[in-house]
């Protein structure tokens, strides 16, 4: 009997991947354990393993097909073996994929040279099996798009296996030259320069995460509402702290603590004081939820999107091993090594944009936590302390709640909390 | 300008040059008494008389040996061959001896001979018969190859090739003699060994093409722009010394090249204007350079089996397309 490979569930969000790559060839014997692809999820870029012994009789889809949970990737079984019936049963499901593909992602007619890999010819997969991941590009196009800057990675091949040619570079040039002239061939027009509707914007595919960004955070938005608190944080003392323990971490080759490192705990400490912000809505169970252990989330930009990876517990660990975690967390996360359990299971949320100077901001809570918390930018400030005007430092945060989870006044306290350990950083050794 | 058939043209230029120069003189089967087997030299025995049209017996390596020696001696013979395929046994005397004497002498011995006569394929005449040369002559340093594809060249061309002091290998057509087209009656008409003609000019891809191949090579440029693609055909004209300049600033131009010979592919014309292409113009190439030659077989007799052995107008459009990526 052949054997079905499809599409698992690999995070709790995902309802299709990409197959990103082939690993194996039909034809190439696998035994279970073995990793035939690699899928792009949501979130990240996963192995898939198979968990049967046999010879890869069929890959199904072509890499670069998005395919739903339970759709047929490949076909298991002995040499030579009949799968027309295991294809046939999975008719709905095999063409599905290339619906979706076309249906959810905008893909731009051939030639025009968008961000994707060549357009996968249903007729022609045999010879992307042979794909060895190579970019492929005539002579011509290659220096073409060297002289224009053109990069060849975001150009779209509509030759042959998808080779980049003449007249892709010459689209992605047009693109990136809005007003003709520049070919030594034209005469710079004097008068109108006619710009062409489709030369004005560039289809950029969607990844799966940027559309699992704009489901999940559409939903949190449109259904959790929302409101804000703003506190402006005196952090003199505990950028002083961070200073100290910097120096000393320093002298011993130990790790440097970063000020966000200093909210989390802060976050961490007071979601035990406060309970009720430690909490998710469970509407359908018509309950809300409240966690027993505090796991903040950090978010993490990355290209093309945002993960939220978790620091879990991180009421009882250290600014030392918090630092730590965070920043291997954050290396996973921009190399897309994280895997499910480094960002499942947050109960509260931290988003920092104070590196980009960003004094204050609002944030969308990260479902299914009840509260995010959007820090600022350190500031030198002017401040009036015993009825005279001294330069101080200050911070704001802003603690973003679903109200059906949380009132004011108990928001209110949690972020109270919040900023008197970030204000008095020794209170957070309690 | 008159108008006249390739093979009047041909003897217009060995009549100009045999009354310019009293040592050019045509030596070889049939020439004098049956005015040639393909009546290109018809008249020249009564005209210059039987001491400069020899006829000879069926001995290809004697009379190109006593070619090369007259030569050696100041002369300037014309050695016709009935047929191409017959230079191989006077392969010594063409590959030895012609192509190497002026190296092998420090230069005290020139060689201007001209070994002309019908080459490639022309029908039903079978394996033997219907061999392709200009890959095989080319090789050898020392041998110049010309291949016409018109009477106008065919005259300017001959008459470069009796002029020159080193042996040149002149390829005509069997099937082409009839050929009509306007040539030059100018007395000096002379067109330089080396250079390519650029026979149509276009912007999407070049053709390059020779003899019987560059006709099917315009009827296919012809079908393209049908198709709306706009080929350049380049007729090289001269094999070697082959003007690689002319059709790799097409190639520049175009960033698409196809070749058309009738050789056989292996080691053959089409592949040394591949390479030297990949060498000069890499960078402007959009497309691998696509050949469209005999097929790799000895001709066949069958009807159908030469006419699919040879290169086709169908074929040569359809690696046009494939290089302009239209297919």
């Amino acid at each position: 009997m052949p054997i079905p490979v499809e599409m698992p569930k690999m995070s709790d969000t995902m309802e299709e991947g990409v197959l990103v790559a082939w690993l194996a060839e039909e034809g190439d014997a696998v035994s279970s354990g073995d990793i035939i692809a690699q899928v792009e999820t949501d979130k990240a870029t996963m192995d898939l393993e198979v968990y049967d012994d046999g010879v890869l009789l069929k890959k199904v889809i072509p890499a670069g097909a998005a395919v739903p949970i339970g759709g047929l990737i490949a076909v298991l079984g002995k040499a030579g073996e009949d799968i027309s019936v295991l294809l046939a049963g999975y008719d709905g499901a095999a063409g599905a994929p290339a619906e979706a593909s076309t249906s959810e992602a905008p893909v731009p007619p051939a030639g025009d040279g968008a961000v994707q890999p060549a357009a996968p010819d249903a007729e022609s997969d045999t010879t992307f099996a042979g794909d060895d991941g190579r970019l492929k590009s005539s002579p011509l196009a290659r220096r073409l798009a060297d002289e224009h800057g053109i990069v060849l990675q975001q150009v779209a091949g509509s030759g042959p296996e998808g080779r980049i040619v003449k007249r892709d570079v010459e689209a992605a040039i047009r693109r990136h030259t809005p007003a003709p002239g520049v070919s030594s061939g034209y005469r710079m027009p004097t008068t109108m320069i006619e710009m062409p509707a489709e030369d004005v914007s560039e289809a950029v595919r969607l990844s799966q995460m940027r559309k699992t960004i704009a489901r999940r955070l559409s939903e949190s938005k449109f259904t959790s509402p929302h409101f804000y608190l703003t506190v402006d944080v005196d952090v003199e003392r505990a950028v002083a702290a961070r200073a100290r323990i910097n120096k000393q971490a320093e002298a011993a080759g130990g790790v440097k603590i970063s000020f966000n490192d200093f909210v989390t705990k802060a976050c961490a400490l007071a979601l035990r004081v406060h309970p009720a912000v430690n909490a998710s809505w469970g509407e359908q169970e018509g309950v809300v939820l409240q966690h027993r252990h505090a796991h903040v989330a950090v978010a993490v930009a990355i290209d093309d999107g945002l993960v939220t990876p978790v620091i879990r517990h991180a009421d009882r660990k250290g600014l030392a091993q918090i630092a730590t975690e965070t920043r291997e967390l954050a290396k996973r996360a921009r190399d897309r090594a994280l895997q499910p359990e480094d960002w499942e299971g947050s109960t509260f949320t931290t988003s920092n944009l104070g590196m980009y100077g960003v004094e204050e901001f609002t944030a969308i809570i990260n479902p299914p936590n009840a509260c995010i918390l959007a820090v600022g930018a350190i500031r030198d400030e002017a401040v009036v302390k015993e009825g005279a005007v001294v330069p101080g430092k200050r911070m704001k945060l802003t603690l973003s709640s679903d109200h059906r989870v949380v009132d004011g006044a108990v928001a209110a306290a949690f972020i109270g909390t919040v900023r008197s350990h970030i204000e008095e950083p020794l209170s957070m050794l309690l | 300008m008159a108008v006249l058939q390739l093979r009047e043209a041909i003897r217009a230029a060995m009549v100009e040059e045999m009354e310019r120069d009293a040592g050019v003189f045509l030596i070889g089967e049939e020439v004098a008494e049956y005015n040639g087997a393909y009546k290109v030299s018809e008249g020249m025995l009564d005209r210059f008389g039987a001491d400069r049209v020899l006829d000879t017996p069926i001995s290809e390596s004697g009379f190109s040996g006593l070619g090369v020696g007259a030569a050696m001696a100041g002369l300037r013979p014309i050695v016709e061959f009935m047929t191409f395929n017959f230079s191989f046994v006077a392969f010594d005397q063409l590959v030895n001896n012609a192509a190497k004497i002026r190296y092998m002498s420090g230069g005290q011995f020139s060689m201007p001979i001209v070994f002309r006569g019908p080459n490639g394929a022309a029908g039903q005449l079978a394996a033997t018969h219907n061999t392709a040369v200009e890959s095989l002559y080319s090789y050898f340093p020392g041998l110049k190859v010309v291949a016409p594809s018109n009477p106008d060249d065919a005259k300017g061309l001959l008459k470069s090739a009796i002029r020159d002091d080193d042996p040149v290998i002149f390829l005509e057509s069997e099937s082409m003699y009839g050929l009509k087209g306007e040539v030059s009656d100018a007395r000096d008409y002379m067109i330089p060994l080396g250079k390519a003609r650029i026979a149509r000019e276009g912007a999407d891809v070049t053709i390059v093409a020779h003899q019987k191949s560059y006709w099917r090579a315009m009827e296919a440029a012809d079908r393209l722009a049908e198709a709306g693609y706009d080929a350049e055909v380049v007729d090289p004209r001269t094999i070697r010394p082959l003007d690689i300049e002319t059709i790799a600033a097409s190639v520049k131009k175009t960033n698409r090249l196809v070749v058309v010979d009738e050789s056989n592919p292996f080691a053959s014309f089409s592949s040394e204007v591949a390479c030297q292409i990949q060498e000069r113009a890499f960078d402007w190439l959009d497309a691998p350079v696509m050949r469209v030659t005999a097929k790799d077989v000895p001709a066949p007799y069958a009807k159908n089996l030469i006419e699919y052995y040879m290169p086709r107008t169908e074929e040569i459009v359809a690696a046009a397309k494939q290089v302009l990526y239209a297919n």
